[in-house]
């Protein structure tokens, strides 16, 4: 299949042009691909199942302040402490997602509770001493690669490039299974669902706690890498739309969706924050519009639009 | 709804007819699932089934279909009835194996790849059978299957009943076009204000005084049957 080698070649040179890249466009390439991460991440609950986060900055934020609190008080290794990180995000997510789906909480109703609880953990951070509070944490960055922290960027590249290969492994099975199949049912219809043996609940609990998992390890990536956190970047709403955007641009509930989405994405953020420096807040305006067109005219995302043109 | 006593035996076809708003859909979302019942209670296989969630009511072998049909519409056919095969299957060949037999079965195999959305309202009809049928239940709650039907997709879909039936099984359901339920119920009960107010044989059902009377409204006062 064409599409099959095409991708096949794209990670291949995804694998081997990296180390020959300038400074500059290896960063690109990394934001690249941790928004095309966080976007295959938050697609699974947000996409596949339908349950539009607007808070996955909740995941997010526990699992860079897991690691990095683990590392400064514990001294335990951030590869360890993502883990914790993941597995407390996704107990925090099986607890928000039991509420609101335990009371029926569907659609907007649901995107609002999500982003509550993001916004709920980031005021608590902000006023908790004990974890930096507003001033934030700061990562030691002594290069030692058992600690998650390396001399340049190259490494960082090639751990992002594998949690996205990983989370687009993840999904690409999960879509072919019982479990892709139930989440699906439940988006088009949940009623209709139930009736046809689906337990809905359990199906959205599941995509649920993958996707918290998930998050929270791009959660402890992003700590390493900036060695630098605090509550406005971990949990705020702009975490939770850089993940969500590249999902809903490049085709929700699409396995390549994401991936698709950031790398247009992407480039676009920094091309327009490039070109307008120095004029405050007009790169985003720039952005929003291209938003905007985007929305209105591939509504089905790069993904649908793809599809449609190769079926006609 | 209020004192509904109703049983079914296995293996029997279960006619449940009445006015509009009669109860019967009420009745239907009852048993599998949808509303809890104030009270009394709802046996299944000699368990009560009463608060159990419908995908639970589901396994253990009660589907049911929608009257207003309900497809995930951005999905294939054969998708479609592969959410309902699944509830027996883990395995994902398995279920599309399982689901395209339903699909052919119920006449629907050369539109396994059609988008449910574009299937039409005898096709839309066909699926929401067949995914309950998928399923594999032992028994299945038929909602108004046949309305909107033009007469030779109203045979056919009795054709494909009785099939469904001859598989073992056992089958309640719920219509208003009257020689199709006439002919294919071995037992009919009639609603009327949620209440039982007709059990039997479909012959001396039809000529029960206060079932006519339930139709055409004492002395006639021009509710249309």
């Amino acid at each position: 299949m064409a599409v099959r080698a095409l991708a096949v070649l794209a990670g291949l040179a995804l694998l081997a042009v990296p180390p020959f890249l300038p400074k500059y466009f290896l960063e690109v390439l990394i934001s690249i691909l941790f928004f095309a991460y966080l976007g295959l991440a938050w697609n699974l609950l947000g996409g596949y199942a339908g349950q539009f986060s607007f808070g996955h900055a909740a995941f997010f934020g526990i699992g860079a302040y897991t690691s990095t609190l683990l590392l400064l008080r514990a001294g335990l290794s951030p590869w360890l402490g993502m883990l914790a990180g993941g597995l407390l995000a996704t107990g925090f997510g099986l607890f928000e997602g039991y509420l609101s789906f335990r009371y029926g909480l569907r659609g907007p109703y649901f995107s609002l509770v999500t982003l509550a609880f993001a916004e709920m953990l980031r005021v608590v951070t902000v006023n908790l001493k004990v974890v930096g509070a507003s001033l934030g944490l700061v990562v030691p960055s002594q290069t030692n690669a058992l600690l998650f922290v390396f001399a340049d960027k190259l490494p960082y590249y090639y751990v992002i490039a594998v949690m996205t290969a990983v989370a687009l492994a993840i999904t690409h099975r999960v879509a072919r299974s019982r479990l892709g199949y139930c989440l699906v049912a439940v988006r088009e219809n949940e009623d209709a669902a139930e009736a046809a043996g689906v337990d809905a609940r359990g199906a959205k609990l599941r995509a649920m706690a993958i996707s918290a998992f998930l998050t929270a390890l791009g959660g402890t990536f992003y700590a390493q890498y900036f060695a630098y956190i605090d509550p406005t970047i971990t949990f705020g709403p702009a975490i939770s739309i850089g993940g969500l955007l590249p999902a809903i641009v490049g085709g929700a509930g699409t396995v390549l969706g994401p991936v698709l989405g950031s790398f247009v994405l992407t480039p676009i953020s920094e091309i327009t924050r490039a070109m307008l420096r120095g004029r405050a807040g007009a790169d985003i305006m720039l952005y929003g519009l291209v938003l905007i067109l985007v929305i209105s005219f591939l509504p089905q995302g790069l993904m649908g639009w793809l599809r449609a043109r190769r079926a006609s | 709804m209020s004192q509904l006593d109703l049983s079914i035996e296995s293996g029997e076809i279960v006619g449940l007819i009445g006015p509009n708003g009669a109860g019967k859909t009420t009745a239907f979302h009852l048993i599998a699932g949808f509303h809890p019942p104030s009270a009394g209670t709802i046996r299944f296989k000699g368990d009560s089934i009463v608060g159990l969630k419908p995908h639970a009511i589901c396994r253990r072998g009660l589907a049911r279909t929608f009257q207003l049909v309900q497809p995930f519409a951005g999905l294939t056919a054969l998708e479609n009835v592969m959410v309902g095969a699944f509830t027996r299957e883990r395995d994902t060949a398995a279920a599309r194996r399982h689901a395209g037999e339903i699909l052919d079965f119920v006449g629907l195999g050369p539109r396994r790849d059609t988008a449910a959305r574009n299937l039409t309202l005898g096709d839309r009809k066909r699926l929401e059978m067949a995914r309950g049928l998928a399923t594999r239940p032992e028994l299945l709650l038929l909602d108004e299957v046949m309305s909107g039907l033009n007469p030779t997709e109203i045979e056919a879909i009795i054709g494909t009943i009785r099939r469904i039936h001859e598989r073992g099984v056992t089958l309640l359901i719920i219509e208003h076009v009257m020689q199709a339920i006439m002919a294919l119920s071995h037992r009919l009960v009639v609603l009327h204000h949620g209440e039982k107010i007709a059990d039997g044989p479909p012959a001396l059902v039809a000529r029960e005084r206060k079932v006519i009377e339930a139709y055409l409204g004492e002395a006639g006062d021009g509710t249309a049957p």
